[in-house]
């Protein structure tokens, strides 16, 4: 049963060996501890306790003690409750040394047998692949190391990775050729190609992570932790020096008594909690599928106000689709369709398939097409044309410009002027608007040619591109195009996806210089990339992000890593960061203001029976001394009990006007750090104080 | 209700007036600090020392020097009270007991000014002028260098260094401290505050009975008094004595000089990191925290609750009765709001819960509004607590003035805010713990119970604060309370301004000012209040059981 495990495991953390790691939550022990043996050594001896000059009931101590415990062991619940949320659905880090057997495939030959079903294949150790490594992975079978998909579709079942449960389907589009290795082929057979070195894979990493980052803290939670340790110190002093400074004036507070204030007032459930923000936000970026190698590099992507990302892949598919046809001179337009069609139907490269969508999805597939070919003519970069011969001896063509009016000249004449004229009027802005114009020719078979039209390609945006730009917009984050491309070409692309600023005919070095002056200017910078060449710009940038398909250097240079090669989850990122960094501020907020009441129920209880015009500090009118203090003992084991969920989901993050979001958090977690435990505690007060004595 | 409004207008008039130099004088002192050029004089000074004024200091050299400036003046000091019979113009009086000497140079050193014993009777003309009225002056210079000193860690960018000490000292002496001081003096005279060295004159009364009135160089003492936040009085009544404090025209100037310089330097802080809005936040958390404990203040007082308050119609047991409840209840919250400790009433006197709020007034850290300079540095340890948990609030990295607050900025104000509290509680702790102090300590109190406890406490607390006001009743000068509030009141100087510094460095060290597109709201209406909260409850918090078994218990006595 889980929840036995994690009660189990809480049980574990409780021993003071491993206690001592968390110093605040070690400083209760000693005071339950210190409480148990002080109600043994009472009970034995018999004495009747009293404190501050006021009679105590005969059970209270050993209530202190067993409360005190129940605290402690409230606390170690949550970041027990936090840790199995962290490993669940990643089986991944239990059985990272379970070895999986791969069939490798001995001489692979994707021109003949994409599929590898004739090619020999041999078992062997997942640890012994390597980069390049072709793998063929069937039904029930586990992808054994990183890979991208070269032949076949498959659903996969990837909840071991990122604990959703809905299989996803991973073929050879770009977008979903990543696998990840220790997912599960659900349906169907898969060639793919390894693209991680052994102990290198996505697992291996998250193996290491859940090791390393549980112990590295980020530079705001060591801040936190010093300004914790300060209110813990202050508090101890209390305890240690109260009885003897006041000696001259009221009797002495019995020990459990200074304990149960330390215990209280010391940040104790913050300290639970806070490692419970930390292990959340890893279990929700795991579940985006990015992977932060350092604690540090996941708080700075919060505050990453720039955002530097390579036009291909990020923006662009990185190939060019058609996205409209347009005839030329006197052609009609289901003419140009008809010959562009016939051109591409044979057509597998990217281009040609995008004009056969292009027509089939506009709803104009020409009827009839002319199946007579007798020659097809694939694409070469010496002719840069493609396009095929029909068996009456009519030719059609695509290509380039140059080519296409180069092919006509060699059996006819030049164009007349006036067609020259309108096909210019044509190419030439789809050439200026970053745009490529393939040009559709016709030879009929006396020889004579002429142009029909153009196809304008463009480059393809990926899919939401532009929501995500907003987005980061949105979180006040200036995003910056950086692209090999000419300059007007990034600046169109750069207008239709929303982009703040672009850097067009980009060299290596000169995404290094742009990263640096951006940080000159004060700017934090997040870079994204995947070509070694980015390697340099991506290692001085505040953030560096690699797709896990990256090449090494870049994964060294990086600090984020994104399984599935989408360069925007810096988003989910600087989301994350932003939230688990607010969920500790509205934490240490609501403590500090719960700290408030604890004074008004705890300190005046002190003394009241020596003083009994301190009761005129009891505002919230509680029963006795011993049912104050009680009550707010036991309001800790209920305020973690409340707060867990918080730590665990974060405090919405919001995105509105940072002052008013200012003002609106305290309200919540100042004044309802009052409210919340002014209302607890007088209930508790008003349970304890049916019991006898109290 | 008159009361109320009397004291309304009293605490507008003086912001008012504060409020016509602020600009003025804080840009003036920025310009001092920022100023490239030497007066021949501080050449002169600077030659003889052998110090070189154009090359800045990292923060280690700058608390060295510090610390070598405040040990020679110590040395100094106790040496002038030891040989004090050898000293012209000492009035017959004898050399001053180790004990004594020390406590009272620690005090005048650490600007705290705290004095166990009764000036008029204890130390000659020589001590007071050339010992005890240099030290009011150097040692406010000396806190108003490590502010300036944080302020230039907050301006450098990645050099690492924040001034240069000896520079900053002379400058804060002679540019800022004597003149203003000869100009206040002038004024004292014409307000009917002594200044000769006369020595004792002996009349004789209306009735017949002798009186044996002192007077001496007081105008000028009282004038670095309280424009150095010193609070070292020439009489042992202080700013109560009628030769040092005459009128209560003389009493409000005496309350605005207290806490102009503490003032205005918020200006002197905007102008020289180049952001008023920054300068303006410690502006209004100094004054929102200053009328806080005024109104709180007043209004124990006039309520005045007690037998003799009530039998006497009003509580002005221990008060004069020139300067009324609301020229005592002001005065009372500028001098333990600042490093002042200067007193025009006995603070014993004021009702219960008055003498617990002058008392959570320095609890809180002297910030209403602080000492000069010193007021500067403490207030920032609160601001950047502040921003640290705004920022976290907001999802963002801590942020002030393009510097990151990260773990070693957090450490350092972390200890810095323990420093007082502990000390005093510490030391109050031990001197009751210790059994054959315990008796001393019995003895050394005048009032038995919580009242005599509270005025225990109160001696603690304020040398730890360095502010140096008496609650009176106990009979400081002992053996073991000349020497563990000697101790205390050197701790609770150098151990915050060590960590100022070591802060200023941290800052000083960071080299990248941060994003300027994103703006934390650390300047708005909220932040000052969430600075005013943390400085309230933060602070005042680990007093508060102590507070249940003195002030608060007999204030609160049914």
């Amino acid at each position: 049963m889980k929840i036995n495990l994690v009660l189990w495991n809480a049980l574990l953390k409780c021993d003071p060996r491993i206690q001592w790691r968390n110093p605040v939550l070690m400083v209760v022990e000693v005071c339950a501890a210190l409480c148990t043996l002080w109600a043994i050594w009472e009970s034995a001896t018999g004495t009747v306790p009293t404190s501050g000059g006021g009679p105590l009931p005969a059970s209270f101590h050993w209530n202190v003690a067993v409360w005190m415990w129940l605290t402690l062991y409230a606390a170690n619940i949550a970041e027990a409750l936090a840790e199995d949320r962290g490993r669940a659905g990643s089986a991944a880090e239990g059985d990272a040394d379970a070895r999986i057997t791969a069939r490798r495939v001995r001489h692979y030959d994707l021109q003949h047998d994409a599929a590898a079903r004739l090619a020999a294949t041999e078992e062997v150790d997942s640890d012994a692949l390597r980069h390049g490594d072709i793998v063929v992975i069937s039904a029930g079978e586990t992808v054994p190391a990183d890979g991208k998909v070269v032949w076949g579709v498959a659903s996969v079942d990837e909840s071991a990775i990122t604990g959703e449960s809905a299989p996803v389907i991973r073929e050879t589009a770009r977008e979903r050729a990543m696998l990840t290795g220790g997912t599960r082929v659900i349906s169907d057979r898969l060639v793919a190609r390894i693209i991680a070195a052994p102990g290198k894979s996505w697992k291996d990493r998250m193996v290491e992570l859940a090791h390393g980052v549980r112990r590295q803290k980020s530079p705001n939670e060591l801040a936190l932790a010093a300004l914790l340790a300060s209110f813990t110190l202050s508090f101890l002093v209390i305890a240690l020096t109260l009885n003897a400074a006041v000696s001259a004036t009221a009797p002495a507070v019995t020990l459990p008594i200074l304990a149960l204030l330390v215990a209280t007032l010391i940040p104790t459930e913050l300290a639970a909690l806070i490692s419970v923000t930390g292990i959340a936000s890893m279990y929700r970026l795991k579940q985006s599928k990015v992977l932060v190698t350092t604690a540090k590099a996941f708080e700075t992507a919060g505050d990453v106000t720039t955002v530097l990302f390579d036009k291909t892949g990020t923006v662009t598919l990185g190939d060019r689709r058609a996205s409209a046809l347009v005839p030329v001179g006197n052609t009609t337009m289901p003419e140009l369709v008809r010959a562009a069609m016939e051109a591409s139907i044979d057509d597998a490269s990217i281009e040609g398939r995008s004009i056969v969508e292009l027509v089939r999805n506009s709803g104009s597939f020409p009827a009839g097409l002319d199946t007579s070919r007798v020659r097809v003519i694939p694409f070469s970069a010496q002719t840069r044309l493609s396009g095929v011969d029909f068996a009456d001896g009519r030719q059609v063509r695509k290509g380039a410009e140059s080519s296409a009016l180069a092919w006509l000249r060699e059996t006819g004449d030049d164009l007349p002027d006036d067609v020259m004229f309108a096909l210019r009027a044509v190419t030439v802005p789809i050439a200026t608007s970053g745009g490529t114009p393939l040009v559709v020719a016709e030879k009929r078979p006396d020889g004579s040619g002429r142009v029909l039209g153009v196809v304008h390609l463009k480059d393809a945006l990926k899919p939401g591109v532009r929501d995500r730009i907003a987005q980061l917009r949105a979180l006040n984050v200036r995003t910056i195009m950086v692209t090999g491309d000419n300059p007007l070409t990034a600046g169109v692309i750069a207008a239709e996806v929303g982009v703040d600023d672009y850097v067009g005919d980009a060299t290596p070095e000169a995404k290094l210089e742009l990263v640096k002056a951006e940080q000159a200017a004060g700017h934090f910078v997040a870079m994204s990339g995947d070509g070694t060449n980015d390697a340099p710009a991506i290692a001085q940038a505040d953030v560096g992000l690699a797709m896990n398909s990256s090449t090494p250097a870049v994964h060294e240079a990086a600090n984020i890593i994104v399984l599935d090669d989408d360069p925007t989850k810096i988003i989910d990122v600087i989301v994350i960061g932003r939230r688990t960094l607010a969920t500790r501020g509205a934490l240490t907020t609501f403590n500090v203001a719960n700290d408030l009441v604890r004074y008004f129920t705890l300190f005046p209880m002190l003394f009241v029976g020596t003083f009994p015009g301190l009761d005129a500090l009891n505002i919230l009118r509680l029963s006795t001394p011993a049912s104050a203090m009680l009550a707010t003992l036991i309001y800790s084991i209920i305020v973690i009990a409340a707060l867990i969920p918080m730590a665990l989901a974060g405090v919405p993050y919001r995105r509105s006007n940072l002052s008013q979001a200012l003002s609106r958090n305290l309200l919540y977690y100042g004044i309802g750090g009052i409210v919340f435990p002014a209302i607890v505690i007088k209930l508790l007060d008003m349970v304890i104080a049916l019991f006898p004595g109290y | 209700m008159s009361g109320f409004l009397f004291a309304a207008t009293n605490l507008a008039a003086l912001f008012l007036a504060i409020g016509l130099l602020y600009r003025p004088l804080g840009d003036y002192m920025a310009r001092v600090y920022t100023s490239t050029s030497h007066l021949l004089v501080e050449r002169l000074l600077y030659k003889i020392i052998g110090a070189d004024p154009d090359t800045p200091q990292g923060w280690q050299a700058y608390l060295r020097a510090l610390l070598a400036f405040t040990l020679a003046g110590f040395v100094v000091l106790y040496a002038l009270q030891r040989w004090q019979p050898f000293l012209p113009y000492s009035l017959g009086l004898p050399a001053l007991p180790p004990d004594l000497a020390f406590n009272t140079a620690a005090s005048f050193v650490g600007n705290t000014n705290w004095q166990a014993f009764s000036p008029e009777t204890t130390v000659g003309y020589a001590v007071q002028a050339l010992g005890l009225a240099v030290q009011m002056f150097l040692s406010a210079a000396v806190s108003m260098a490590v502010a300036v000193a944080l302020i230039r860690g907050l301006t450098a960018r990645g050099t690492g260094v924040i001034g240069n000490f000896w520079v900053d000292v002379t400058r804060s002496t002679l540019r800022i401290l004597l003149p203003l001081s000869l100009i206040v003096a002038l004024i004292f005279i014409a307000s009917g505050v002594v200044q000769n060295v006369s020595g004792v004159t002996e009349i004789v009364t209306i009735a017949g009975g002798k009186q044996s009135i002192p007077g001496g160089p007081v105008a000028s003492q009282e004038a670095i008094k309280l424009l150095g936040t010193n609070g070292g009085g020439f009489f042992n009544a202080n700013s109560a004595h009628p030769l040092s404090n005459p009128t209560p025209w003389a009493n409000w100037l005496q309350t605005f000089l207290l806490i102009l310089i503490p003032l205005c330097l918020p200006r002197t802080f905007g102008t020289m990191v180049g952001d008023q809005r920054a300068g303006r936040v410690l502006l209004w958390a100094f004054v929102t925290v200053f009328v806080l404990v005024y109104v709180s203040l007043t209004a124990c007082e006039l309520a005045g609750r007690g037998s003799a308050p009530e039998l006497a119609g009003a509580a002005m047991e221990g008060k004069e009765q020139r300067f009324g409840i609301i020229g005592s209840t002001l005065f009372g919250t500028a001098t333990t709001g600042t490093t002042g400790g200067a007193a025009n009433a006995m603070h014993d006197s004021f009702t219960a819960l008055g003498g617990t709020v002058l008392l959570m007034n320095m609890m809180a850290g002297e910030v209403s509004p602080g000492g000069a300079g010193a007021g500067i540095y403490t207030m920032m340890a609160y601001i950047v607590i502040a921003v640290f948990l705004a920022a976290l609030l907001l999802g963002r990295s801590p942020v002030y003035l393009g510097k990151r607050i990260g773990p070693l900025e957090m450490k350092l104000v972390s200890l810095f805010i323990l420093v007082m509290p502990v000390i005093s509680i510490g030391a109050l702790a031990l001197s009751f713990a210790i059994p054959a102090i315990h008796a001393e300590m019995l003895a050394a109190m005048n009032n038995p119970g919580v009242h005599g406890f509270t005025e225990v406490m109160y001696a603690f607390v304020s040398a730890a604060a360095n502010n140096g006001s008496a609650f009176a009743g106990l009979s400081a000068n002992t053996p073991w309370l000349n020497r563990v509030l000697g101790i205390l009141i050197l701790a609770g100087r150098l151990l915050p301004i060590a960590l100022t510094l070591c802060l200023a460095g941290a800052f000083a060290r960071q080299d990248r000012s941060a994003p300027g597109t994103v703006r934390l709201p650390v300047d708005g209406l909220q932040f000052i209040g969430f600075v005013v909260v943390i400085v309230l409850f933060i602070a005042i918090p680990m007093f508060l059981p102590y507070l249940m078994a003195g002030p608060l218990a007999e204030g609160l006595a049914r």
